[in-house]
């Protein structure tokens, strides 16, 4: 293991986080926040503290990196960066305990969205501001954004790709252009100009420029942190219906952008992850308006509040308009399908993604055909291309560490004595990064009344899903560890 | 006319045997001197020695003053480079590539001028386009086309007991009920041009002109019972059975291909995700039992081993296999292959050999030229179709009264739309197409030649 190698990169990392830091402590000043001000200027220069030292203490690293390393770090770096980036909550006493704290900074940092907080208006707007941008950051990666900036820039050699595998959601990430910090920027750029549009469609549909700033953050990372108590219930149609669009679009993968950009308008209609998700979106959207027709005025509103939900769900952003708690048990079960469904690989969604379940399905598909038939050789493929049998046994292998991880989970919390479908839909929710799940978590509830082993497990179960399990996974594997003690000592 | 051809392999040697033949002045390039030698010893020919895609060699063998390069080594590139560095050389010359690799042939037709290409040909290409012609009329073994299609040359087998058996050339209408024309017998594999009293007996292979148009009521009137193919086996995953493949599914055919080698099996489920692809060894009868040999249609033995596929086409034919196709790499032993029920035989190699000496010819000839060359009967005879020009001789005069040399035959004669299997009153005019079958080892390179 490159201990070295893997300390500055942490040390790049919060200092990243605590130049966007500013922007929350400058927004405090402004609005005469005083204790908040504080909490920013403190966590700030702990933050800068514990970086300098990290890059001080990390000088001359070698420059090589294997792909566990890639892993490990990614996972490190996520916890380190959560651990510190609750501070402000916590030391502004906005959040008075620090587990919370820390529950509602990996929340925002994996577009979870989950909160513990029952009155988020109260809160004070600088700390409103530092939430959803964390899903911001979150969203995107920041590893993503360290490579983009180029802190590893022209010297590094092939070894960041594996960061951005680890980091990057879906079953095959590739590099979109030889450079990897030419990748890093035509992704980040993309996610940017998205944003800047989500926000100028919001302002002009009347929205206040902080609210519209703040909820742009939330659909553009998917995670769904609002600034109101009751979501986004209480805007216009019209910026519900903004919402729900940009929540689609940043549920896509990042490389279909990139296609459009190039002009390849045909492989991007051909593109079969993209038809999965339309279809499942198109059709659950359907199945729901069909199944809630009577509860609202009109079919307009009606299809209004199925599509916002679908949308928030299967891109598991987690805003609501309307508590989907109180629907038949059959659009229920639909919103619970598109819990894990999930977005497109390669975009700021989480769940199982649409690119897995494709694999999966083809690959079970194959093996079924080959129980039949066993001498006939066949191969998986999607848009045209094989589908390489790692990949496949990649992507069965993950569907295992899902399951059992949802499994698990399910049991510790349900030591809290809450109702099956509570402990169910909250590990469910919280492992698929949306945010709301059914009955006592559902969206007009919050996650602030389970103990503090049911947070523990639930943070983890957030940082698995947004890094893809394996990274937080390989934290506990003995051999992780194992060869750093077998060669320090 | 001076020719190079670069490669001395088994393309080279087929082509060095009929160029020589035909009086040509050949120069062979090989980078592998034993197999020159040899090739120098049986035919007047000059031989060079060394890599062909170089200029140096290719100055030693007298590029400057040659007319046609045809470069026919085992490497699609070799043969490219070597082309592309002759015509730098020697703008005027004619150039022919043979590339095989099917990820090649859209951008060599689309850059054929970049890689100053006269012409590029692909065997598995072809062979399989012939397999495809053949499966569409399962019943003959063998099809030739003149006249864009309209007519035919087809080979049938007279097998035990069939309506042809003890038939006499002149009653031959009475049984098939349309216009036809033997036009070449082999019996006891030598190519004989039969007389109208010519009694047709059990194992003659007879090479029959007819028009496309009366094929289907041919088979029927014969007794030869043909329904579509739905089912194909194939034998082996090589090129030829990747072409094939592909347009047998783009017409709706069921194709199952067994490969022995489980990489290629792989590529080629990649490829033709609509194909059957098994991995397995094709001369292992239970495999082919649990494929259903039983009742497919049609088999095509394509592996690379000669052998193998004679004893799967043997095996298919003893299962009853309706129409059954056996690729050959060499065709030496042919008066044994004979005796063997393996259905048709295709040498991809023998038609690419074909396609580049009717391009020869109509280099050597620009007026008067062969528009469509077919070898039948086995290497045997030659058919050749020809446009009556204005210098043609004895236009308008009945057959009857001409000299033809011997071993010639006139079996078609195309007035515009109209088609005529001639007799002895028929004539030609200026601007109708005639084909013309000559027997072994006459070359016919204008229509004038047939005269005496």
């Amino acid at each position: 293991m490159n201990y070295k190698m893997m300390g500055r990169f942490i040390g790049h990392i919060l200092l990243v986080e605590a130049v966007f830091m500013v922007v929350p402590l400058i927004i405090s000043l402004f609005h005469d926040e005083d204790i908040v001000c504080i909490g920013f200027a403190a966590s700030l220069c702990v933050i800068l503290a514990v970086a300098l030292l990290l890059l001080v203490l990390c000088r001359g690293s070698k420059r090589s990196f294997k792909a566990r390393e890639g892993l490990v770090c990614v996972g490190v770096s996520w916890i380190v960066m959560s651990l510190l980036g609750c501070l402000p909550f916590y030391i502004s006493r906005e959040i008075p305990s620090y587990l919370d704290a820390l529950f509602e900074t990996v929340s925002g940092f994996t577009t979870t969205g989950a909160s513990i907080l029952s009155e988020v208006e109260e809160l004070s707007m600088s700390i409103l501001y530092w939430r959803s941008f964390t899903h911001w950051l979150g969203g995107m990666g920041v590893l993503v954004f360290v490579l983009a900036v180029g802190a590893f820039g022209e010297r590094s050699k092939g070894f960041t790709v594996h960061l951005l595998r680890a980091e990057s959601p879906g079953p095959q990430v590739g590099k979109l252009v030889p450079k990897m910090k030419k990748t890093a920027e035509i992704l980040y750029l993309i996610y940017i100009v998205l944003t800047i549009v989500n926000i100028a469609f919001l302002l002009l549909g009347g929205m206040p420029l902080f609210d519209a700033v703040c909820t742009a953050f939330g659909t553009a990372g998917t995670g769904g942190f609002g600034i109101k108590n009751d979501s986004i219930a209480g805007y216009s149609p019209y910026i519900q219906n903004v919402c729900t669009v940009f929540m689609l679009l940043f549920g896509v993968n990042f490389s279909c952008y990139y296609l459009l950009l190039l002009r390849q308008f045909y492989s991007v209609l051909k593109d079969e992850e993209l038809r999965l998700y339309l279809g499942v979106v198109i059709g659950s959207i359907v199945l729901i308006t069909l199944d809630v027709r009577g509860f609202y005025g009109t079919l307009g509103e009606t299809v209004r509040h199925a599509a916002f939900q679908v949308a928030s769900i299967v891109t598991t952003t987690g805003f609501a308009t309307t508590d989907f708690d109180l629907w038949p048990d059959f659009s229920k079960a639909v919103i619970l399908g598109l819990m894990v469904i999930g977005a497109c690989a390669g975009s700021t969604g989480g769940g199982f993604k649409c690119a897995r379940i494709l694999i999966v399905v083809r690959g079970l598909r194959r093996n079924l055909r080959r129980a039949i038939s066993p001498q006939k050789v066949q191969v998986v493929r999607i848009n045209n291309h094989m589908i390489d049998e790692k990949v496949l046994e990649n992507a069965n292998a993950y569907l295992a560490a899902y399951v059992l991880i949802l499994f698990f989970s399910f049991i510790l919390v349900s030591v809290d004595q809450f109702s099956i479908t509570t402990n169910f839909t909250a590990v469910l929710s919280c492992f698929n990064n949306i945010g709301p799940g059914l009955e006592a978590v559902g969206p007009t509830c919050n996650y602030g009344d389970f103990s503090w082993l049911s947070k523990l497990v639930l943070i983890v179960d957030m940082l698995a899903g947004r890094l893809e399990i394996f990274p937080i996974l390989i934290l506990f594997s003995r051999s992780t560890w194992g060869v750093f003690s077998r060669k320090s000592g | 006319m001076k020719i190079i051809i670069a490669g001395d392999g088994k393309v080279g040697a087929i082509l060095t045997r009929q160029l020589s033949a035909e009086g040509y002045d050949l120069t062979l390039i090989d980078a592998n001197l034993k197999v020159l030698e040899s090739t120098e010893e049986r035919y007047d020919i000059m031989a060079v020695q060394g890599n062909c895609a170089s200029m140096e060699v290719l100055e030693q063998a007298g590029i400057r003053e040659a007319d046609l390069l045809i470069a026919v080594t085992n490497a699609d590139e070799v043969n490219l480079l070597c082309c592309m560095t002759a015509h730098g050389m020697n703008p005027d010359i004619h150039t022919i590539a043979r590339i095989r690799n099917p990820e090649y042939t859209e951008q060599i037709y689309k850059m054929q001028n970049l890689f100053a290409l006269s012409m590029m040909i692909n065997p598995e290409r072809q062979a399989a386009l012939e397999i495809e012609r053949l499966l569409k009329y399962p019943g003959f073994l063998k099809r030739d086309t003149f006249a864009k299609g309209r007519v035919e040359i087809v080979e049938l087998r007279v097998e035990a007991g069939h309506k042809l058996c003890n038939i006499a050339l002149n009653d031959l209408y009475n049984i098939v009920k349309c216009k036809i024309l033997v036009c070449t017998v082999i019996r006891n594999g030598k190519a004989v041009a039969p007389g109208g009293n010519f009694v047709l007996m059990e194992g003659d292979r007879i090479f029959v002109t007819a028009p496309a148009n009366v094929l289907t009521m041919l088979l029927k009137n014969l007794g030869i019972i043909t329904h579509k193919v739905k089912r194909v086996i194939l034998c082996g995953g090589g090129r030829v059975s990747y072409y094939l493949a592909q347009s047998l599914i783009k017409n709706g055919i069921g194709v199952q291909i067994v490969e022995q080698d489980y990489d290629r099996c792989i590529q080629l489920a990649n490829a033709l995700p609509q194909a059957s692809v098994i991995h397995g060894d094709a001369s292992r009868e239970f495999l082919l039992d649990n494929e259903g040999i039983s009742d497919c249609d049609a088999l095509v033995t394509l592996t690379g081993v000669d052998e193998m596929n004679i004893i799967i086409s043997l095996y298919g034919s003893s299962c009853k296999v309706p129409q059954i196709i056996t690729k050959l790499g060499r065709l030496e032993n042919n008066t044994i292959l004979d005796t063997l029920p393996i259905g048709s035989i295709i040498s991809p190699k023998e038609l690419s050999c074909n396609h580049i000496v009717r391009y020869v010819r109509a280099m050597e000839n620009q007026t008067g030229a062969a528009l469509t060359i077919h070898t039948i009967a086995d290497g045997q005879a030659e058919a050749v179709e020809f446009m009556v020009d204005k210098d043609t001789l004895h236009c308008g005069e009945p057959l009857k009264k001409l000299k033809l040399k011997k071993n010639v035959l006139i079996v078609c004669i195309m007035h515009g739309m109209k088609l005529d299997i001639p007799n002895g009153d028929s004539c030609f005019e200026y601007g109708d197409t005639v084909i013309v079958v000559t027997g072994a080892g006459r070359v016919v390179y204008q229509l004038n030649d047939i005269f005496e």
